[in-house]
């Protein structure tokens, strides 16, 4: 049937004379093919001598000699040691304690060595104070081996000798003794009792040194409010442990408030144990890490935390606030109830950056004498002084800073005010910056000293008083780098080594006889005759606080007056570190960049969180697109005037609304590679280094394309992914209501899954079960677990661009879900009453409504990695049997055998196999660590790099098993329980992953699989997993 | 990547047997030899057993002391009479210097002090046991003048010790031989009876005639008209040619036999055969690492610093030794290598601290994705290192015995019985699974040795 209809290919052919559709009715192209570019010229083609038949003889040849020379294999050098050092024995791993304080994280740690590399850092678990690496801590060991660090000192930009560098800071020193120009050092937090003897001698030797100690991120508020109220400058510690009720105002105290380190206390305390859990309420402007492991999450705005705070201070008191009356005035009179009740088991923290705030939580904790909060033995971890920075500014600007010296702070880039420093940099005569790499403040300096990484140097801290903790090198420096304190003792005319000096000071005034050697070696020392010095000093702390409590009632009462009219003008604005990137003092590291973060589960930037009614007030949004990325648009916020022109948004639940809020670290250009420079800086909005400001936003054009590895935000009321239940009904009900065994159809008769199975089931009974437990309760989210992975089995870093495609390597991954109601309980209520297709409870219409988080849901974790499941559907689909199950119970993976045909990955139900699409190591495409041969230093000799093409995933690190076993094999003895660890499990300082052998009956871990709260993932596929989960029980008992 | 086959050998070993063989039935009245250069010893010495003061020497002295030579101590060569000339110092001051030298440089004797300056200031062992006599004794073999290595005598002792070593050896191969020789005499015989009777069948008068071939059909035409036959051979071929294919691909990457020429010619055959050097002495990482470890050269020193020469057995190079250049100014330059490598001067017996690292060519190569541990096998499993590695200390040029396949490895596990006694850790896991499987010894492979995931991670 022929048709007259006409096609039309665009609309340009509507217009007839259009010269286009001419020009493409006669020709092919609209435009000349550029042939020739890619022929060259014809008289050189023709003149040439080889023809098409020498080129097809040419490929043939050198075809057929590629392939003859790829029989022959190539000739491996291999060099001993001329002379073999003591300790070695290649192949086989030191460990050595030291101690990171780079100024943001304090931790005692555990460097594992090989073969004098230093290639992990693992907890030191008999740190009793900082033991825990972070994220951040756990990936420092990349930024060892950073390729685009110092490699020696410069002069404007040229390389120079340290002799000549020290000669001319020594020269200056001297010109400047007696004159009244000022020779400032500004420096991080270094909490180091040798280098604060170091500092003090200095200034002795020179009446004209300022020291400054200068925070990125401040706790100028807290610290204020502890000096003003106990006279030193230092940080209360909170032992969560010990409180049964703990309410947060803004304070993001498993990540990194107040320096962070708390996340192992709380997560002890979460556990329910003889029916009782400690309760935590959270009220807060973002959506922090913190806020999603809460039992009671109140969104609110800054402004809107003080006036409560300041009325449950009120109501604590039995006195009245004023105060505008607002609709939180019901959660203060029910959470002062609470707190009433829980009496000294509770316990206030704020991370409000108000002195005044600060004030009323240390008074309130002192009110109810709360067990868990400790002043005796405060914390040294942040020493920032706002007001001596703004000082040194305004010396510098005025001419009166002869010399400024600078170790372990980037303040361009970190200050609000960076314009005034570097106007007051240009009229110091001599500026020297202590940097392990190039950034903004190099660039602007005379002199630049490449100082050690903190795996090179000798160093030691009191993280809180009494507990020390020494840093040693676990390697040689790298580079012609030298620490600031060597340096430092030369200036000071010593000829001591940093080393000397720390021994000096640790034998004169810490180990009080102690051991040295001992001390060393566990990396951490706390001194047994600190209930002596404790007295007395605590007895000084209490007569001070006395004497100042009776001077402070009236500024507490201003405090409470000040903060109760704290008034909201429009949008407010709350800045806050990420767990994976901090103040971005590691911004030029690849595994870092990748990591998710814990809510947003957004790698590789920075991002305004905004609430969804104000999203849609703005006309900004999200977008998940066809290629799997998101996108969302782009914002301008301004804070006094200052302004970031587009900052991409992320419509983030639980943001309260009125609020937005932005996260330091990134927005890094300087000394960066392309790839680094992720994000914006949101320093330049830290104005007076207040952490809450108000902030005036509006959108502009133009779409961000997000890596975000998570698109999918609830659960959808499947509650046997994370089963959940309250501490009530976990008290007193039977298990089987709470953590109910799924039922499967089998003949027709309802039955427990657990008891259906396709396949014969081997006997397990003899030999090592390796089983890994993870319990919803104590996992607070914070991923230092997938950090650890990457190092311990070198998961290779994909690059953002990758990532949106979904295709990151991480082996372990922590799902984070809203719920779409209030709870995750109604989601639950909610699709179970699904009646019919359409309707009120129709399921088109109410599941589409369950993919749509609440504007403050509840929040769950959840590690997942591959569960070695007993019956592998992965296993039953491998074309060449690349994939197979051990013994043990690991379900493995012969990256050699494997070819890549992915069906593993499909049939995995929880999709935990990754896919290598491409070469991630020697590519130049993806110029991560992998691909410097610095940067391969970090690679563990004992895993695998993969190739392009292999499936690979978690080993339940095998290698670490292996060697245990070999280790007991060698001392013929038997393993003990405890011995067995992954990367993971060892990470984990909260205690949520435990790994053992549940042939073991007396282990932990066989103990924890007969728990009550045990359950599988997705029990009713089938798939006898050997990981196992604990139900997450959440307190809700109010009062 | 140059390989020196390690195969080929049998034929000269063959060769150097029938030389060795025929010289044998020669050289037995050299044994004599040793015992007179002996006695011409002793008969130089005057006062003292130069005999048991050689003994002495090398069980005492020879760790810091030469004869000829400056080592951690002053060379030793005709030091009694040397001290009387030079210095007019008794025999009294050698007895008390060497039972007690730290107390005669305390005492501020002139002499011993410079001595102690002169050599970096190292305190000689004090050595109270030896009596005068025995101090006589050993003064008596350093005023020995050097006996002339017996040259003369060397080649045949050596070839005596060599034949009669090789002929347990090959014998198989005189035999192999020999039965060639007969089946040759055989096939001689057999055209001379052909021969014989063909001339007896012309001397009778008898013509033996040819058959007369009737006219057949060419067999290849035959052979291509059936095509059965052809078809059956074509399978036959592709099915042969794709046999060897396979054999030929899957040695590839399989480099048995790989003996690279190393930087230093280190000699396995002296250090662990001729010397008896514990492998794990040097390997020691093979113990409790999975690295067998190449030994850093320190280790080396440890025995070099006063082994400076080659002196080889005592009669001196084989003459197949000779022939490859295995001399022994050959070995003791090998040695100087060493010192170079380790920045070791000689002269003034010290480090100089320039040292190069000493870049040997690694001969067992596994790939990166098998993971191979040697303190499991050397040290759990107790496997003596010759079952991979071969006879090592036969080795003059190492080289690698084992395929190092996968099949190999396999093949291993399947048969070997793990070692569990007194090892507490197998105590339950071996009661349970050998009674389990119904067995008094398990194999490696039936606790879990044939795993992917325990080599490939």
């Amino acid at each position: 049937m022929a048709s007259n209809k006409k096609y039309w290919k665009n609309e340009a052919e509507l217009n007839p004379d259009d010269s286009i559709v001419e020009a493409l009715r006669q020709n092919e192209f609209v435009e000349q093919i550029p042939v020739d570019d890619f022929l060259g010229d014809k008289e050189t083609l023709s003149t040439t001598n080889t023809n098409r038949r020498d080129f097809l003889k040419y490929v043939g040849f050198s075809t057929a000699a590629a392939s003859l020379a790829a029989c022959e294999g190539p000739v491996i050098k291999s060099i001993p040691y001329v002379v073999l050092p003591e300790n070695i024995v290649p192949g086989v791993a030191n460990f050595y304690a030291t101690t990171i304080a780079n100024g943001y994280d304090f931790a005692s740690i555990l460097i594992k060595t090989r073969e004098g590399r230093p290639i992990k850092v693992e907890n030191n678990t008999i740190a009793k104070v900082g033991g825990a690496a972070n994220a951040r801590i756990q990936g420092s060991i990349l930024s060892l081996y950073d390729s685009t660090r110092l490699q020696g000192p410069m002069a404007n930009g040229e390389p120079i000798e340290w002799d000549v560098l020290n000669a001319t800071i020594k020269a200056k020193m001297e010109e400047l003794k007696g004159s009244s120009k000022k020779i400032a050092l500004m420096t991080q937090t270094y909490a180091s009792p040798s280098t604060d003897r170091l500092l003090g001698e200095l200034l002795v030797a020179n009446e004209n040194v300022v020291h400054v100690t200068y925070d990125a991120i401040s706790e100028d508020a807290a610290l204020t409010a502890f000096e003003n109220k106990y006279g030193q400058r230092a940080l209360v510690d909170y032992d969560f442990e010990k409180a049964s009720l703990i309410v947060s105002f803004g304070a993001d105290f498993i990540a990194d408030w107040q320096g962070g380190g708390y996340d192992a206390g709380y997560s002890r305390g979460r556990v329910p144990k003889n029916g009782k859990m400690s309760r935590h309420v959270q009220l807060e402007a973002n959506m922090s890490l913190t806020g999603a492991n809460a039992d009671k999450r109140i969104a609110m705005k800054p402004s809107a935390q003080k006036v409560v705070l300041a009325k449950l201070y009120g109501k604590l008191n039995g006195s009245s606030v004023g105060g505008n009356s607002s609709e939180y005035d019901a959660a203060v009179d029910t959470l002062a109830a609470e707190i009433k009740k829980a009496g000294s088991s509770a316990v206030v923290v704020t991370g409000l950056d108000d002195v005044n705030a600060q004030a009323v939580v240390l008074a309130i904790n002192e009110m109810l004498g709360s067990k868990a909060f400790d002043v005796t033995a405060p914390k040294y971890t942040r020493k920032g002084d706002v007001k001596a920075v703004n000082g040194l500014i305004a010396d510098m600007k005025a001419g009166r800073v002869g010399a400024l010296i600078m170790d372990g702070v980037n303040p361009l880039y970190s200050l609000p005010n960076a314009s005034d420093f570097k106007e007051g940099l240009e009229k110091v005569d001599l500026s020297v910056a202590f940097s392990t790499n190039w950034n903004d403040t190099t660039e602007a300096v005379e002199y630049v000293a490449a100082s050690n990484h903190y795996l090179e140097s000798w160093g030691d801290t009191q993280i809180k008083k009494g507990h020390y903790s020494l840093m040693q090198p676990t390697i040689k420096e790298l580079f012609d780098t030298k620490q600031f304190q060597t340096v430092a003792l030369e200036w000071l005319g010593s000829n001591q080594t940093y080393y000397d000096y720390i021994k000096q000071t640790w034998a004169a005034s810490i180990l009080n006889g102690a051991n040295w050697n001992q001390a060393l070696q566990d990396g951490v020392f706390s001194a047994d005759t600190m209930s002596v010095d404790a007295e007395g000093n605590t007895q000084d702390i209490v007569a001070s606080a006395n004497a100042a409590e009776a001077s402070a009632i009236v500024p507490i009462a201003s405090a409470i007056r000040s903060l109760a009219n704290t008034t909201s003008d429009g949008m407010e604005l709350t800045l806050y570190s990420k767990i994976g990137m901090g103040d971005g003092q590691q911004a030029s590291n690849p595994w870092l960049q990748e990591f998710p973060d814990p809510i947003s589960r957004v790698s590789w930037d920075n991002y305004v969180t905004i609430s969804k009614s104000d999203a849609i007030e703005l006309g900004v949004e999200n977008v998940n697109v066809a290629n799997g990325g998101m996108d969302g648009s782009y914002v301008k916020l301004t804070v006094n005037g200052v302004s970031l022109d587009q900052v991409p948004v992320v419509v983030q639940p639980g943001q309260a609304k009125g609020s937005v809020g932005l996260s330091f670290g990134y927005g890094k250009k300087v000394g960066l590679k392309e790839d680094m420079q992720t994000g914006v800086n949101a320093f330049l909005l830290y104005d007076g280094f207040s952490a809450n400001q108000s902030v005036s936003i509006e959108k502009v054009t133009g779409n961000h394309e997000f890596a975000c590895m998570q698109l999918h935000k609830t659960l959808m009321g499947r509650g046997d992914i994370i089963k959940e239940t309250t501490l009530e009904i976990f008290n007193t009900k039977n298990h089987s209501e709470w953590n109910e065994v799924p039922m499967v159809s089998l003949d027709h008769q309802e039955v427990p899954a657990t008891s259906v199975d396709l396949w014969d089931s081997f006997d397990r009974s003899i030999g090592h079960h390796f089983n890994m437990s993870i319990d919803l309760n104590s996992c607070t989210g914070c991923g230092s677990c997938v950090i650890a992975c990457h190092a311990e089995n070198n998961v290779p870093v994909v690059g953002k661009a990758e990532v949106r495609k979904s295709r990151d390597m991480h082996w372990l991954r922590i799902d984070r879900y809203y719920s779409s109601e209030e709870t995750f309980e109604q989601d639950n209520t909610k699709k179970d009453e699904f009646d019919g297709l359409t309707g009120d409870k129709g399921s088109l219409s109410g599941f589409g409504e369950l993919e749509d988080p609440s504007s403050n849901p509840q929040v769950a974790f959840q590690p997942v990695m591959c569960q070695h499941c007993n019956h592998a559907p992965c296993e039953t689909v491998c074309p060449v049997a690349a994939t197979s199950h051990g013994r043990q119970g690991q379900n493995q993976m012969a990256y050699n055998r494997c070819v890549g045909t992915r069906y593993c990955a499909n049939n995995c139900p929880y999709k935990v196999r990754r896919f290598n699409w491409f070469l991630y190591n020697n590519n130049d495409e993806f110029d991560f660590h992998m691909n410097n041969d610095l940067g391969k230093m970090v690679l563990n000799p004992d895993v695998n790099v993969r190739s392009r093409g292999v499936i690979e995933k978690c080993s339940m690190c095998i290698q670490k098993t292996q060697k245990t076993i070999l280790d007991a094999k060698r001392d013929g003895r038997v393993i003990e329980d405890g011995e067995f660890h992954t990367a993971c499990s060892s990470a984990c300082s909260s205690g949520a992953i435990v790994f053992g052998d549940i042939n073991d009956e007396k282990s932990e871990i066989a103990e924890l699989k007969e728990s009550d709260r045990m359950y599988h993932l997705l029990e009713h596929v089938g798939t006898k997993p050997n990981v196992f989960y604990h139900v997450k029980v959440r307190n809700t008992n109010e009062a | 990547m140059k390989k020196v086959p390690y195969r080929n050998q049998f034929s000269k070993i063959l060769g150097f047997t029938l030389i060795a063989f025929l010289l044998f039935t020669g050289s037995v009245q050299s044994q004599d030899d040793v015992t007179s250069e002996s006695a011409s010893i002793e008969a130089a010495a005057g006062g003292g057993d130069a005999i048991n003061g050689k003994a002495l020497f090398n069980q005492n002295c020879a760790a810091c002391h030469a004869l000829n030579r400056k080592m951690t101590g002053p060379a030793l060569a005709n030091v009694a009479s040397r001290l009387e000339e030079e210095e007019g110092l008794g025999k009294e001051w050698l007895y008390s210097w060497i039972n007690n030298s730290s107390g005669m440089i305390k005492s501020g004797d002139a002499y011993a002090n410079k001595i102690y300056a002169e050599y970096n200031q190292a305190a000689m062992t004090a050595f109270p046991t030896l009596s005068n006599g025995d101090i006589d004794d050993i003064l008596a073999y350093t005023a020995a003048a050097p006996a002339a290595a017996p040259t003369a005598a060397v080649g045949t002792v050596e070839s005596s010790a060599n034949s009669a070593g090789n002929l347990s050896g090959v014998s198989n191969e005189i035999i192999l031989a020999a039965l060639v020789l007969v089946f040759g005499l055989l096939v001689v015989m057999l055209l001379l009876v052909n021969k014989t009777l063909q001339r007896i069948a012309a001397a009778s008068g008898i013509v033996v005639e040819k058959e007369k071939a009737e006219k057949r059909t060419p067999i290849w035409k035959a052979f291509a008209k059936n095509q059965f036959l052809v078809l059956l051979t074509t399978i036959f071929l592709l099915l042969g040619s794709a046999y060897f294919a396979y054999g030929w691909m899957m040695q590839v990457g399989v480099d048995q036999g790989y003996a690279p020429i190393q930087p230093i010619h280190y000699s396995h055959k002296i250090h662990a055969g001729d010397n008896k050097i514990e492998c794990k002495y040097c390997h020691s990482s093979a113990r409790v690492s999975k690295h067998s470890g190449i030994p850093s050269l320190n280790v080396c020193m440890n025995c070099h610093k006063s082994i400076y020469e080659y002196t080889g057995n005592p009669e001196g190079p084989s003459k197949e030794d000779i022939e490859n250049g295995y001399t022994n100014e050959f070995y003791t330059g090998e040695i100087k290598k060493l010192y170079k490598a380790v920045g070791w001067d000689e002269e003034n017996q010290k480090y100089t601290g320039e040292s190069q690292p000493v870049e040997w060519v690694r001969i067992h190569n596994l790939p990166d994705f098998a993971y191979f541990n040697h303190s499991q096998h050397v040290s759990v499993a107790g496997i003596e290192c010759q079952t991979c590695h071969g006879p090592v200390e036969e080795m003059e040029i190492m080289y690698q015995y084992s395929p190092l396949t996968m099949g190999w490895c396999i093949d291993c596990h399947r048969e070997t019985n793990v070692k569990v006694e007194g090892n507490a850790y197998y105590e339950k896991i071996h009661a349970e699974l050998s009674k389990k499987y119904g067995v008094d010894n398990l194999t490696a492979a039936q606790l879990g040795g044939l795993e992917c995931g325990k080599c490939h991670y």
